[in-house]
């Protein structure tokens, strides 16, 4: 490895981790437009035309506030909570394929940080860790209702990472490999022989089973119940102020965003889009297969901000009786159906 | 009991059928009354800029009116007063002077007109009761202030600005 793929290696993950932060800044905006069409509104428009500028109002906005420490607070874990939050929900984008290789000069550029070959549970061990982010707020903040929030988000997301895991399972059994890349890979064009190649149509349960629970696991609507409002003030971020606070918020857009991702990968195809064996300039179709897999994700979170302002929120105990009893059955006879599907019919 | 109607209707609480109990297809519905509303026409007005008409027979404040010849009209009969149900209006009359026809239309007019704004209902009584048609509820809304007292508008407030100016 030369200087100049390590100099290569360090934009691209530069360029990724400012393209998270700019969609994570713009999904602020997006969220607060979306609701407002969704409601007969205008949104915000006054920061430039459109409002295009609110998110740099906003920062600017959370900068300057007062940074509130409560006094009986455990300061360093206090400070830990939302930079634990941020850092792990940046870290999940590591091992997405963004793209086919560019050729560019002789160089190959891989559009990928890292081409673990256990991409698959590198995703899932950073988001197991992303709860910690969240209990270590609530708990340190010596506070009644983010206690409660911190412990809601906690039991929430081993729930629901059990019918996650599980319905992952039965996507690996098809495709063989924990690699992101090659899941990618697999899923090249859109038909082949006489079905499609795009994972989420060979295992449309596992999908729906798999988008729950990221909604689940990204605390949105109408799993929000760590931040609900109308039973504990703020959830597990009552107690913060301050840019701290804009860390928890920045967290749940850049996982709302990694999210996506990973559901364009595992189950859309990733950076493959239909008819895309019939351009013969590779470097164009790796740039297209970009511009495609972001298409995509911002489908995705767009459909985050779509359900969040169409389904109320759900009661706890709703919540678990869906995850324990629902989803985690539902999972596992989707395996049973897999295995049954590839002994026979492959 | 003996029922008062015949619209009585019992409320039974069935169980969910399985279609409504697996919630996707009503969670589609949703989806799809909200995206009917994503590409609706906003009913926003954005206020500063734009403006609400008001209706033709809105009731903001009052303003005691001039006639023809920019006298005023109010002869200080007290009808409005006794006509207001939230007893916002007070006056003290006066006779008028000679040399003084030019400023007021009738013998006798009001040399102290006050209206408590925090007390007015803006009903329109007193409009209806006037028989000089000196007094009519025709301005915008009250503005905001911080001291009771301010609230209180006298002559300087409510009189029409005369014709010539």
């Amino acid at each position: 490895m030369g200087l100049t793929d390590i100099l290569i290696k360090l934009g691209l993950i530069v360029i990724i981790f400012l393209i998270s932060l700019v969609i994570a800044m713009y999904s602020t905006y997006a969220e607060r437009k979306v609701a407002a069409f969704l409601q007969d509104r205008v949104g915000p428009d006054r920061a430039g035309p459109w409002g295009i500028l609110q998110p740099l109002a906003d920062g600017g906005k959370m900068f300057l506030k007062e940074e509130i420490i409560p006094t009986n607070a455990n300061a360093f874990l206090f400070i830990a909570g939302p930079s634990l939050a941020i850092l792990v929900s940046c870290i999940g984008t590591a091992v997405i394929p963004w793209g086919q290789q560019l050729v560019i000069g002789g160089h190959v550029i891989d559009l990928q940080v890292a081409d673990v070959n256990v991409g698959v549970l590198y995703i899932f061990g950073v988001v197991s860790l992303g709860v910690y982010g969240i209990m270590i707020g609530g708990w340190a903040s010596n506070n009644k209702y983010s206690l409660l929030g911190a412990i809601r988000a906690a039991s929430q997301n081993i729930s629901y990472e059990i019918a996650m895991g599980l319905s992952i399972i039965a996507l690996l059994m098809t495709t063989g490999t924990l690699s992101l890349r090659h899941i990618a890979e697999q899923q090249t064009g859109f038909w082949h022989g006489h079905w499609f190649t795009w994972n989420v149509f060979s295992q449309p349960l596992g999908f729906l089973i798999f988008i729950i629970c990221a909604f689940a696991e990204t605390n949105r609507s109408p799993f929000d119940l760590p931040e609900c409002e109308t039973e504990l003030v703020g959830g597990y971020h009552t107690e913060y102020s301050s840019m701290k606070l804009g860390f928890y918020l920045f967290s749940e857009y850049i996982n709302m965003f990694v999210s996506g991702a990973v559901m364009a990968t595992l189950y859309f195809g990733g950076y493959n889009f239909p008819l895309m064996h019939h351009i013969h300039s590779p470097n164009l179709v790796a740039i297209l297969g970009v511009v495609v897999l972001f298409a995509k994700i911002f489908f995705f979170i767009f459909f985050f901000m779509w359900v969040r302002w169409t389904i109320p929120r759900f009661r706890y105990d709703q919540l678990m009786d869906l995850g324990w009893k629902v989803l985690i059955p539902l999972s596992i006879a989707n395996i049973v159906i897999t295995g049954v599907w590839i002994t026979y019919f492959k | 009991m003996e029922p008062l109607s015949n619209k009585r209707k019992v409320i039974e609480s069935k169980p969910l059928s399985f279609m409504e109990r697996i919630y996707l297809p009503a969670i589609f519905k949703g989806l799809a009354i909200t995206m009917k509303h994503f590409f609706r026409k906003p009913v926003t007005i954005r206020y500063p800029e734009e403006k609400r008409e008001y209706s033709e027979n809105f009731r903001g404040l009052h303003s005691l009116k001039r006639d023809e010849q920019g006298r005023e009209r109010c002869t200080a009969c007290g009808l409005c007063a006794l006509s207001c149900p939230a007893e916002a209006i007070t006056m003290i009359s006066a006779e008028r002077q000679k040399g003084e026809e030019h400023l007021y239309r009738e013998e006798k007019y009001a040399a102290v007109y006050e209206i408590n704004m925090l007390r007015c209902i803006f009903c329109g009584l007193c409009e209806e009761a006037c028989p000089k048609e000196a007094i009519y509820l025709d301005g915008p809304h009250v503005a905001s202030d911080y001291l009771r007292k301010d609230f209180i508008y006298g002559k300087d407030k409510l009189v029409e600005a005369p014709l010539n100016q």
